[in-house]
């Protein structure tokens, strides 16, 4: 049962919330370009390249959003280089310390996976990319991937973990926020991926696969966040109670209807095709939302 | 004075609400002025922050009699420079560190306005300040222990309520007036310190429960670093389904080798 809480909060507000959404996106996306690329088959080739196309432009916006949230937004370099000595500063224990590497880290997969992928489908015929898209087929490249993967589940999980690692209300209650995070991440990048694909004949013929994936995600979101709800005790009338319901029900649209449509072939045709993968974005942002604010109010 | 530990003793019996540690700190750190409100109590200073490194905490609670409907307790609040300070634990620019006083100091020019320290400190004591960028708490005036210099509130408080000196010694009077208390028959006295956080370097003597004056239970004063594992460990378990989940749902099924 969680004690009674002493604390102020920190104001973490719109950047971070749009942080944390992007970063999901960003980690998931590549995540699921790797799984593509590992176990699809060649049709799906094209898919894969589009999340990976999708991964890194989404990256780039985070260490803005993070710089202009910082009091001294000059001094970003200070998470990454002690003033003092010179030296790197690490400090394993503390997820945005953490959390700056990995993403820094991840930036660098990111980016090379992003020149893959534009050299492969020859998007821009520069010889140098040609030769960076090799990379996607062979073993090396494989291999490139996996590890870039694992620092993409990184960045989609460690900011729950963030949130965790802390004294506030609700965030430091319960140990459930690196995997919500997790499978919303996932399951808003496959989102973001159906977006792209749409009106392109090479990466949509694994829409049918995307969706069955997005099934399985927005399960696993559906499970921990009835784990989250449960882990709070007494203070979940903090993340329930006011006018957060209404977020709530947002995020209960976000998932169940994506959920039934994408199981259910003929109520997908009565929609339009861009309402599923919006539905699910706007759901992942509002579950980081409601719980990014709720817990400062 | 040799640099040995040192420590606050604050004993909310001998606390008149008077305000001059208040004073006192605002006028030896140059912090600005509050803003003239109406808070409804005596407390118009309302919590510690950036710009308030001491607070007289008012805890009004129902009296006894009806000759007195309202007990007070007054408590002089500051950080409390933890033994194990979760504010320095989480601190991503190592702008949080311990002095050879054994105190906890936010270096103002590495801080870079993060607000994690903020997020994890458990007695809300850290404050933002829009104009400098940073976070900014108690210093224990540090300038004035490096000039062998009592802190200005414990120099200003007229009921030695707030009391200074080495840690131990600081320990041995707090047990001490304990004893004294409970002799008199005060038997809700306790000490509050001596446990929380590895040993506080701010001790307090309450009449009451720790949560009457806005402090986490012994129970409840608990790093933010226990979450570590089970968080990663949570998102490591999603992460294994979710591979497993993609696996299922991208698998060849009968297409030929790329
Ligand atoms: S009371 Fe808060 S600010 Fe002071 S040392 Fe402890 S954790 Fe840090
Ligand atoms: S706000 Fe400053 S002192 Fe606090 S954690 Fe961030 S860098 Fe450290």
């Amino acid at each position: 049962m969680p004690g009674e809480h002493f604390v102020v909060p920190p104001h973490w507000e719109w950047y971070i919330l749009l942080y944390f959404f992007l970063a999901g996106i960003s980690g998931g996306a590549f995540v699921i370009g790797t799984m593509l690329r590992l176990w699809g088959s060649p049709a799906d080739a094209a898919a894969s390249r589009l999340a990976f196309i999708v991964s890194f432009p989404l990256l780039l916006l985070c260490p803005i959003l993070l710089t202009i949230d910082l009091g001294q937004p000059t001094r970003f370099w200070h998470m990454l280089v002690d003033v003092g000595s010179g030296t790197p500063v690490f400090k394993a224990y503390s997820p945005m310390s953490l959390g700056v590497w990995g993403l820094t880290l991840f930036g660098l997969f990111s980016f090379v996976m992003f020149l893959a992928a534009v050299g492969e489908g020859g998007y821009l015929r520069w010889r140098v990319l040609a030769g960076a898209g090799r990379l996607m087929g062979s073993a090396l490249g494989k291999v490139f991937m996996v590890i870039g993967a694992i620092f993409g589940f990184f960045v989609a999980a460690y900011t729950g973990v963030l949130l965790a690692v802390s004294n506030q209300p609700v965030w430091s209650d319960t140990w459930t926020l690196g995997g919500l995070f997790l499978a919303s991440g996932l399951s808003g990048a496959v989102a973001t991926i159906l977006l792209f694909s749409r009106g392109r004949r090479d990466a949509a013929v694994t829409d049918g696969k995307l969706m069955e994936a997005d099934r399985y995600f927005i399960i696993l979101e559906l499970v921990l966040i009835a784990l989250f709800l449960i882990t709070l005790g007494g203070v979940v009338s903090k993340v329930l109670g006011g006018g957060w319901i209404i977020l709530w029900l947002v995020v209960l649209i976000g998932t169940l209807v994506p959920l039934i449509a994408e199981w259910r072939p003929t109520m997908r045709r009565q929609l339009p095709p861009v309402v599923v993968p919006v539905l699910v974005l706007v759901g992942v942002l509002a579950l980081r939302a409601v719980i990014i604010f709720s817990a400062q109010a | 004075m040799a640099t040995q530990p040192v420590g606050f003793f604050t004993d909310t019996t001998l606390c008149i609400g008077c305000k001059a540690c208040e004073v006192a700190c605002k006028e030896w750190n140059g912090l600005p002025n509050n803003p003239l409100e109406f808070r409804g109590s005596y407390d118009n200073t309302g919590q510690l922050d950036h710009a308030n490194w001491r607070h007289v905490r008012f805890v009004e609670q129902a009296g006894t009699s009806q000759d007195k409907p309202i007990a007070w307790s007054m408590m002089s609040d500051v950080c409390k420079h933890c033994a194990n300070a979760s504010c320095l634990e989480v601190c991503p620019t190592d702008a949080i560190v311990r002095t050879e006083f054994d105190t906890v100091f936010i270096q103002q020019d590495v801080c870079n306005g993060c607000r994690d320290c903020i997020s994890a400190c458990p007695y809300g004591v850290i404050g933002f300040n829009s104009n400098t960028g940073t976070a900014q708490k108690c210093t224990f005036c540090y300038d004035r222990l490096q000039n062998h210099l009592k802190p200005a509130c414990a120099t200003a408080c007229p009921t030695q309520s707030i009391k200074f000196g080495p840690l131990d010694e600081m320990r041995q009077t707090a047990a001490a007036r304990l004893d004294t208390l409970h002799q008199q028959g005060v038997s809700q006295a306790r000490i509050y310190g001596d446990k929380e956080y590895g040993g506080l370097h701010a001790l307090f003597l309450l009449t009451d429960k720790p949560e009457a004056y806005k402090l986490p239970s012994t129970e409840s004063a608990v790093l933010p670093s226990r979450n570590n594992i089970p968080g990663y460990l949570t998102a490591t378990v999603t992460a294994v389904v979710a591979a497993v989940a993609g696996l299922i749902a991208f698998r060849r099924r009968g297409e030929a080798q790329p």
